[in-house]
């Protein structure tokens, strides 16, 4: 997180901490595990209010940032989120009501108000299972947008869909020929067919979302038909940046925690803080902490500037942070003993908030392709 | 004053704006530097170099050294009193941004702008600053340091090399090591024992002493891969006026605590001009595509996979340099946090020498002058570790960081609170 957030940023960011310090702590996590839902309406609701939803949204739109950078603001409320593993589709939410302030439809512009409100859900439904070549799953899309006269027909699986139950309304991407198109639809469209997944969140709920021949008007099309690609980059770059610090936020926590549990944990008469065999984990834990941190701050600036190494700058955070962030939490584990492996402890709320985070928009390795190729383009144009 | 944080410039004073110092930069450099290849500024700790080709080189950074502080762009964070430009972090960073892929005088950076000027900065007389520090801004001196000594690397506070009075002078007798280049510099600033009778830290002294003397014996250590860049010194009674001394007699510890913060420093020091994407050791992230091509394998999504991890693990080293700088001048991070940038590049480079290896497949065990960039990573590989045991072991970093960042408890020593001359010590 931003090591010097602005005083109106730190306000921000601590109303939103406070209010899930009192809405979803832990014992109320944990009861939420049976919820289909995850959360409930007013807590998102009254979340919208304090600010979760409105920060990529243009000012005409009624949004609008606290520093004048929405995403970074952004970043401040996925690093509380992180630290308090809370329930809530941030991300997704954000991704699609940036997408419909920055290219949607006068009537989308109303589902965008209700969005903003909270008092509508949208998600993104992007990501697909994957293809044949394993290695370039996250550039290749399957799913089929198709213009038929008046309307557009998409044909397709996504998955995993966040909070794909729960959403009034899908952003859906999809493949035009040679480019790529997004199309929002109503989730009650026939042909929209949603199942839940299983999960390793307590809060967080995915589905996998099949459209089979859904037809809507040519209207519903976000953007230009076949030439969503860089809004689509740019997308995913925004998702992976609140992932990201979403992350963070947890490995903070978990480390904070697991600290606090060396110095007041007595084994063999002394505390564990005081075995330097534990004490030289402790530091190479800290030093992934903060290079999470420093990375991940990074990205975000560089996205929110919209500079040119930003594609580069991102898939460095999420292969970094995916790879040594899980490594961190599963180290908070082994400190622990036994009691980090339980339902009971803790621990494992930001363990599965971490092993999410890891695995979707990309894992380490997909992203380390990404930088590969980067590299290579960049090599080529020198 | 401390040298951690530069000294705003003086209100009402005209201080250069950033951009603007960053074009005037820009300009001087692409007039009067040479652009260089990434490998060329490797070769710190390689045998590829002759003695005549390494004097020359050292000759070069000199003048380079010279032009740069000529053309008001030497020392950015020194004081102008000086010698330097009175400017901020903000301008050093524009200034190691604009240098890159450039020649810069490499020999300078550590150990002699930091810690050895940086310490004199902080703890020199205004005649010690004024005599040396605007000489080594206009690359008339290089500093090493002796710190070490063949008995310990760790327990720098150790040291048994003596300075005993003698009316206005000091003589010093004893050994340091592991300086790099000392046969080629000029001054070495050294810690030495100035009372036996009480604890460790309470009983040393620093001292300037020139290299270039009689009771000074350079010694040449061959390091496993032939090169010859480090050296031991022998001190024979060598006299030093107490106008040499730098601090308070048997002070040297506060002294120390800075030098060696000043040294784990380095990876975000403000007071250094080293090009973004340069490090000391191995290759960088960007280099690894040679690599990577040269051995072949530019289409193997494996090799693919190596070269991307070196590069982000690059990039997240210059992310988190960047952030423990921020930290420590904003005061959000304690000095000690410089421990954390110090086992993070350790541990970085010390993976990237094995990715170049991995990628060299056979050309890591044995190669031919035309294999490219695959040739030496083997040798490489086996001088990794110095990545992780030079200018401090990761292991004292990994203790600065458990006891001083996080402040668990420090392990028992058995030192502490006894006269130094009777400390356990090995054969």
């Amino acid at each position: 997180m931003l090591l010097n957030p602005t005083p109106d940023q730190a306000f921000f960011r601590d109303n939103t901490a406070r209010f899930l310090d009192e809405h979803v702590p832990a014992t109320v996590l944990r009861r939420l595990r049976d919820d289909p839902q995850g959360f409930d309406d007013r807590y998102w609701r009254q979340g919208a209010e304090l600010g979760w939803t409105p920060l990529l949204v243009h000012e005409d739109h009624g949004g609008g940032s606290i520093s004048g950078d929405g995403l970074v603001d952004l970043t401040l409320l996925a690093h509380e989120f992180g630290r308090h593993a809370a329930p809530g589709p941030l991300a997704v939410t954000n991704v699609v009501a940036a997408a419909l302030s920055g290219a949607g439809h006068a009537h989308q512009l109303e589902v965008l108000d209700a969005i903003v409100s909270g008092a509508s859900v949208a998600t993104w439904c992007h990501g697909e299972a994957a293809p044949d070549d394993q290695l370039d799953r996250l550039d290749r899309l399957a799913t089929d947008i198709r213009v038929d006269g008046g309307d557009v027909v998409v044909s397709g699986v996504k998955r995993p869909v966040e909070s794909g139950g729960r959403a009034d309304h899908l952003l859906v991407t999809g493949r035009t020929g040679a480019g790529l198109t997004q199309v929002l639809i109503p989730a009650d469209t026939p042909g929209v067919a949603i199942e839940p997944m299983h999960t390793v969140d307590l809060t967080r709920r995915f589905s996998v979302v099949t459209f089979d021949e859904v037809r809507v008007p040519a209207d519903a099309v976000v953007g230009a038909v076949g030439r969503a690609d860089d809004q689509i980059e740019r997308q995913l770059q925004v998702a992976v940046v609140l992932s990201n610090a979403e992350s963070v936020g947890a490995l903070q926590a978990a480390f904070d925690l697991t600290v606090e549990w060396a110095f007041d944990r007595y084994s063999f008469g002394r505390p564990l803080a005081s075995y330097q065999a534990l004490k030289h984990r402790f530091a190479d834990m800290k030093t992934w902490l903060e290079a999470s941190h420093a990375t991940s701050d990074a990205a975000a600036t560089a996205v929110s500037a919209g500079r040119p190494e930003a594609d580069e700058l991102v898939s460095v955070a999420k292969s970094y942070i995916g790879d040594f962030g899980a490594e961190l939490v599963q180290e908070c584990v082994q400190l622990h003993g036994g009691i980090g492996v339980t339902f009971e402890h803790d621990l494992h709320l930001w363990l599965r908030r971490v092993t999410l985070n890891r695995a979707l928009y990309g894992t380490p390795a997909e992203h380390r392709l990404r930088i590969a190729r980067i590299l290579r383009r960049r090599e080529e144009a020198a | 004053m401390t040298a951690d944080q530069p000294d705003p410039p003086l209100a009402g004073s005209e201080v250069e704006d950033v951009e603007s110092f960053r074009r005037r930069a820009r300009t001087w450099i692409r007039e009067n530097l040479a652009l260089v290849e990434p490998s060329t500024q490797v070769g710190l700790l390689r045998n590829d170099r002759s003695d005549e080709q390494e004097l020359e080189d050292v000759a070069h950074d000199r003048e380079i050294q010279r032009r740069l502080f000529d053309a008001g762009l030497a020392g950015v964070c020194f004081p102008t009193t000086y010698g330097g430009q009175g400017l901020t972090p903000a301008h050093q960073r524009a200034l190691n941004q604009e240098l890159a892929g450039y020649e810069y005088p490499t020999r300078f950076q550590a150990p002699t702008l930091s810690p050895c000027a940086t310490v004199l900065l902080e703890f020199g007389t205004e005649a010690q600053k004024l005599a040396h520090l605007p000489a080594i801004l206009r690359g008339e001196e290089l500093w090493m340091q002796f710190l070490s000594e063949p008995s310990g690397g760790s327990d720098v506070a150790g040291a048994l090399t003596t300075a005993v009075r003698d009316g206005d002078v000091w003589v010093l007798n004893g050994s340091k090591v592991w300086t790099t280049g000392a046969w080629w510099s000029d001054w070495g600033l050294c810690l030495a024992r100035t009372n036996w009778d009480v604890p460790k830290h309470r009983g040393l002294t620093v001292f300037m002493v020139p290299i270039r003397q009689p009771g000074v014996e350079v010694h040449r250590i061959e390091m496993l891969n032939g090169s010859k860049e480090f050296c031991q010194e022998f001190l024979t009674d060598v006299v030093v006026p107490d106008t040499d001394r730098i601090g308070a007699v048997d002070d040297g510890w506060t002294v120390g605590i800075r030098w060696m913060f000043h040294e784990r420093m380095l990876h975000s020091s403000p007071y250094l001009s080293i090009p973004e994407g340069a490090i000391r050791h191995g290759l960088g992230g960007n280099s690894m595509l040679s690599v990577a091509r040269d051995a072949g394998r530019i289409d193997d999504p494996r090799a693919l996979d190596l070269v991307a991890e070196a590069r982000l693990l690059d990039v997240v080293s210059h992310q988190l340099q960047e952030r423990i700088g921020e930290g420590l001048a904003s005061g959000q991070l304690s000095d000690q946090s410089s421990a954390i940038a110090r086992l993070f590049v350790g541990l970085t480079e010390s993976r990237t020498t094995t990715i170049a290896f991995e990628l060299a497949g056979a050309a890591g065990a044995a190669w031919t002058d035309g294999d490219g960039a695959t040739a030496d990573a083997g040798s490489d590989f086996l001088m990794r570790q110095v990545a992780c045991i030079g200018g401090g072991t990761t292991e004292m970093a990994r203790n600065v960081i458990s006891e001083r960042v996080l402040g668990m408890p420090r392990e028992r020593t058995l030192d502490r609170d006894v006269a130094f001359r009777d400390v356990p010590r090995g054969p």
